[in-house]
């Protein structure tokens, strides 16, 4: 057990997907995701499962909204405009309180954008993206061994919360290879009473449903909902703290950018500049709870991101605008060196003494 | 030999059980308003009644039982 | 004296919200009728579309599953997949099928996906309070259409079954009518046979039902079964369209 094997991003998320008991996947072509989809075309029809080319993303999310009714384990996986697209049938997941996970293997936007890795659709997956009031639990993983453990924990968390879950990665990490150990396979069953699997005449009729036409009624519904999402604030953030003990200059980023950030933290420890780096694991529910205790330590936050700044928006809640949050970042496909991130380092240790 | 009951409270009145009846024994009735504030359709004469259903069968709200 | 006529089964006790003379419910109960006579309530899950029929989750006794506009065929497609033995229809209206959802149609039938489409076409998108559809007839007044649909800037009415049935994918395609009591029996039959399909695992099939819409057409329940005769049916006639099986037999 416990081997290490090398594989890419998208790889390791398709293997651990099975491994968690994901046995549909419908997917529609789109750069740089597609490793996912030809894994999925590769292994489904040898173990019994479903891949499932659709003709759009429209049609592949609405799959997934088919399957996720009768309460099997189900995903789709895409890239920012393949989302987009993507964007109605989620909002009906969520409207309907249908577990399921959807991959965003991030490139640079708006529009047909790039085909380069970016972090640009922070504000899309984290307030919904779609239609209504709902959110996605989001999570984003930093390495190829993230990849495949978070796949894993978003189909547990989808399940257990009735909550659509979403991995945020980005190109670089979906065509990364790196060793990483894969999750024991599991043997899924769903136990779900909600589920359309045939009344056999035995029960009342099941409704896969997010049509409300008494407003009281949705409002009731959507009350309901958030006292979950409220539940999922409260036990679910995740986070990884490096070098906080006695930081001055807290760095957030996420997935890529907290990995380059990483290196010139190093750097600039060592130069001597105390500083350290809350890295968000989950962006939905967004960890506030350290980014609020660092506020009354650090004298200054840098975010950065692969995107025109959309995680500093949270950093700047989270810290309660308390401190200065700088934005350090490049976007349309680009990524900041460790030397622009050491650059924003020292302005921020040194520009509020 | 035929018995033909009416749901009237499902009954909207449409009218195309009237239509269809081979026997012309059908009608809205025009002194009636049923729960839902329609005038329901009706039997005029059952023993010309020959249990064909093709008033059921053009009905869109199952308003009608057919026995023979 | 037995009973010969009743209502079906697989319908609940809900009222159903259609308009007096809507034949909406005719074809409800017409599915509801094939479920039973072929005992697969338990094990049917149906698609409701967004449209008239968007509460048909509410009148159908089986499992149902309420799909975004158009896009019933990809969720059946996912249903079908989860679980094959169970026996899954959708119920589409003009809009839904051949406008917004009509690539989810066309690939889910050139897939031949083993489940059964019941697509209703009134010319006219009704709940939505009478827009031009992609099956309104040339000239035909709507709301959309106030000087009558002009087939040189709107284009022309797509013959749904006849497109589908050029595609070497689909079992069964057939068009039907509920405007008399033959064509209802007709129509029965052909859905019935669209169900069968499915448990024998022959794959797609769809009957398109041509249907009326009184209130949205501006006419008496009677009229509008009139026009469907007499202008409908010519413009879409009745047939079976495609028949995979019985070819293969006669060759």
């Amino acid at each position: 057990m416990a081997e290490k094997v090398l594989m890419k991003g998208n790889e390791a998320i398709a293997e651990a997907a099975i491994r968690a008991g994901c046995m549909h996947y419908f997917g529609y072509p789109i750069t740089p995701q597609t490793e996912i989809a030809a894994y999925m075309a590769k292994r489904m029809p040898k173990i019994g499962g479903v891949f499932l080319q659709a003709e759009s993303e429209i049609a592949a999310i609405n799959m997934v909204y088919g399957v996720a009714g009768t309460g099997l384990r189900v995903m789709t996986s895409s890239s920012s405009p393949g989302v987009s697209l993507k964007g109605e049938g989620i909002s009906y997941l969520a409207g309907s309180d249908l577990p399921a996970l959807i991959v965003n293997v991030q490139r640079g936007g708006p529009g047909l954008g790039g085909i380069q890795p970016s972090q640009s659709d922070y504000f899309q997956a984290t307030r919904g993206g779609g239609h209504g009031d709902y959110h996605l639990i989001v999570m984003a993983p930093a390495s190829v061994q993230e990849m495949a453990d978070m796949t894993a924990k978003c189909f547990d968390l989808s399940d257990k919360y009735r909550v659509p879950a979403m991995i945020l990665a980005d190109g670089t990490l979906g065509q990364m290879m790196e060793p990483v150990v894969l999750p024991e396979p599991t043997d899924y069953k769903p136990n779900k009473p909600w589920a359309v699997t045939g009344t056999e005449c035995k029960r009342k009729h099941n409704i896969i449903n997010s049509l409300y036409l008494k407003p009281e009624q949705l409002e009731q519904t959507n009350f309901e909902r958030y006292e979950r999402y409220k539940a999922i604030e409260e036990n679910e953030p995740l986070w990884e703290e490096f070098m906080m003990e006695d930081a001055e200059v807290c760095v957030a980023a996420f997935g890529i950018a907290a990995r380059v950030s990483k290196n010139a933290i190093m750097a600039a420890r060592a130069e001597g500049i105390k500083v350290g780096m809350i890295r968000p694991i989950t962006l939905w529910p967004f960890p506030k709870k350290p980014f609020k205790a660092a506020a009354d330590k650090c004298k200054a936050f840098i975010s950065v991101e692969l995107s025109m700044g959309q995680m500093i928006e949270d950093v700047q809640l989270a810290t309660e605008c308390k401190r200065p949050v700088t934005l350090c970042n490049r976007t349309g496909g680009m990524i900041p060196s460790p030397e622009e991130v050491l650059e924003a380092i020292k302005k921020a240790a040194g520009g509020n003494k | 030999m035929a018995k033909v009951t009416f749901d009237a409270d499902l009954c909207k009145g449409c009218g195309l059980c009237v239509d269809a009846c081979p026997k012309g024994i059908l009608q809205i009735a025009k002194d009636k308003i049923n729960k839902k504030g329609h005038s329901p359709a009706e039997m005029t004469d059952e023993s010309k009644c020959i249990g064909c259903a093709f008033c059921a069968t053009m009905c869109p709200d199952c308003v009608i039982t057919v026995e023979r | 004296m037995a009973v010969v006529f009743q209502k079906p089964k697989s319908l609940t006790d809900a009222p159903l919200h259609y308009c007096p003379g809507c034949t909406h419910g005719i074809i409800h109960r017409l599915v509801a009728e094939a479920i039973d006579e072929l005992q697969i309530e338990g094990k049917t899950i149906g698609v409701a579309p967004v449209g008239c029929a968007v509460m048909a989750y509410d009148y159908f006794a089986c499992d149902m599953v309420e799909a975004a506009h158009g896009r019933a065929p990809a969720v059946a497609t996912g249903l079908k997949r989860a679980l094959p033995e169970n026996i899954i229809f959708t119920y589409q209206g003009d809009g839904d099928l051949a406008s917004i959802g009509m690539a989810e149609t066309v690939h889910a039938a050139t897939r031949n996906e083993n489940i059964t489409v019941i697509f209703v076409n009134n010319a006219i998108y009704g709940m939505t309070g009478g827009q031009m559809a992609p099956t309104s007839l040339p000239g035909q007044v709507t709301q959309t259409s106030p000087y009558g649909r002009d087939t040189a800037t709107v284009g022309f009415p797509i013959r749904v079954s006849e497109m589908l049935a050029t595609l070497d994918g689909p079992e069964f395609i057939q068009r039907v009518a509920v405007n008399n009591v033959k064509n209802v029996n007709a129509a029965k039959k052909a859905i019935k046979k669209a169900f069968q399909n499915q448990i024998e695992g022959k794959g797609f099939s769809l009957i398109e039902v041509v249907s009326s819409c009184p209130t949205n057409w501006g006419m008496t329940p009677k009229k509008a079964l009139e026009w469907v005769e007499e202008k409908m049916i010519p413009y879409y006639p009745l047939g079976v369209y495609k028949d995979r099986s019985a070819n293969k037999e006669e060759k």
